[in-house]
C-alpha cells in the first residue's frame, strides 16, 4: 500500500501539494508547525496511489513516498 | 519501498525561500541530475547573486560563489582548471539577464563546456520586486506600478531566444514547473544539460520559468496559474538549440 509521509516542521504550508493531488486526500493541517504554518497532511492514507504528484511539487523536499 | 525522497545532493539545510517559490523545486530537479548521473563527488556549483545567493547552503556538493552576474567567468575558470570537474551554474534572471548578460553570451560564444541553470521568474526577487529584463510587457511590479512601458522602457530580453544565434552555444531549452507534467519535463532538459557537460559537448543553458508569489502578490497556486496563463505565451517552451540533435536520431 502506497504511504505518504510529511517532515511536518519543514513544510511551509504553501498548498502546492494540495493542488496536484489527483485524488484530492492532501490538504492543509488546522495546527500550527513550528514554523508557525499550517502544515500538509494526508488523513486518509488508503486512498493513497503513491504517483508522488505532491512531492514533485513540493519546493521543500518535505514529502517521502513509499509504494 | 521508497519511490520518492529527497536526493543526496541537498543537503539538510531548510530553504530560505518563501512559501511556494518553485526555486525549491529546481534545486531538487539539479540535485536529482547530479545523483542520477553518480557526478556528486565532481560537481562544483557556482552560485549567483540574488534569491538564490544561499545555494551553496543547499547543494551537497563544492559551491563558489560569484560575484554578481560573473558566475559564468567563474564556472569558465573552474572548469578549465580541471576539465574533469562537472561545472554549473545557477542563477536568476536578475543576475544572468542583466548585469551578466556580457558573461552569459560569451561563455556561450566561446562554447565553455558548462551547464547553466537559468531561473525566470520575470521579476527582481530579492531586492522587493523591482522591474526586471524579463519582466512582461504590462506586468506591474515595484518600479512599473502602471504596468510595464514598453515605449519607456523597452521590451524583455528572450535569453534562449537570443542565444540560440550564438555559434558557440550548443544545448538551450526552455522549460517551467508550473505543474507535474513541466516539471517532469524540466528535469529531463536539466539532466541532458548536464550530460551534454559530461560527453565534452559544449555549452548547455535550461531556462526555467518560476514563480515569485511574494512579489507577484499572489497565492502560490495563483503563481503557478499565472504563470502559464502570461509567461508561458511570451516565453514558449521548448528546445532552441541542440547542436547534437540530428547525429543522436
Amino acid at each position: 500500500m502506497a504511504k505518504v509521509t510529511f517532515d511536518k516542521d519543514t513544510c511551509k504550508g504553501c498548498g502546492l501539494c494540495v493542488g496536484a493531488c489527483p485524488k484530492g486526500i492532501v490538504k492543509l493541517s488546522n495546527e500550527l508547525n513550528i514554523k508557525g504554518y499550517h502544515p500538509a497532511e494526508v488523513t486518509e492514507q488508503e486512498n493513497c496511489i503513491g504517483c508522488a504528484f505532491c512531492a514533485t511539487m513540493c519546493p521543500d523536499c518535505v514529502i517521502t513516498v513509499e509504494k | 519501498m521508497v519511490v520518492f525522497e529527497k536526493p543526496k545532493a541537498l543537503t539538510d539545510a531548510p530553504l530560505h525561500y518563501c512559501p511556494g517559490c518553485t526555486h525549491g523545486i529546481i534545486h531538487r530537479l539539479v540535485a536529482e541530475a547530479i545523483d542520477e548521473l553518480g557526478i556528486q563527488g565532481r560537481t562544483i556549483g557556482v552560485a549567483s547573486v540574488g534569491c538564490s545567493v544561499f545555494t551553496y547552503n543547499y547543494f551537497n556538493c563544492d559551491m563558489v560563489q560569484a560575484a554578481h552576474g560573473r558566475a559564468p567567468a567563474v564556472a569558465t575558470g573552474v572548469k578549465r582548471s580541471d576539465k574533469n570537474n562537472i561545472v554549473f551554474t545557477y542563477q536568476g534572471d536578475g543576475d544572468l539577464a542583466a548585469i551578466g548578460t556580457a558573461e552569459t553570451v560569451h561563455s556561450a560564444a566561446r562554447g565553455e563546456n558548462i551547464t547553466v541553470i537559468f531561473v525566470n521568474n520575470a521579476i527582481y526577487g530579492m531586492t522587493g520586486g523591482q522591474m526586471a529584463p524579463t519582466t512582461l510587457p504590462g506586468q506591474v511590479t515595484q518600479t512599473s506600478p502602471y504596468g510595464r512601458d514598453t515605449e519607456a522602457v523597452g521590451f524583455p530580453v528572450k535569453v534562449c531566444e537570443m542565444l540560440s544565434k550564438v555559434d558557440g552555444a550548443t544545448y538551450l531549452e526552455r522549460v517551467a514547473v508550473n505543474n507535474v507534467a513541466n516539471v517532469k519535463k524540466a528535469k529531463k532538459a536539466i539532466k541532458k544539460a548536464f550530460q551534454n557537460q559530461i560527453e565534452g559537448k559544449g555549452f548547455s543553458l535550461v531556462e526555467v520559468l518560476s514563480t515569485c508569489p511574494t512579489n507577484w502578490g499572489m497565492a502560490p497556486d495563483k503563481s503557478l496559474k499565472w504563470l502559464e496563463e502570461n509567461m508561458i505565451p511570451y516565453y514558449p517552451l521548448g528546445v532552441y538549440k541542440d547542436k547534437y540533435a540530428k547525429e543522436e536520431e
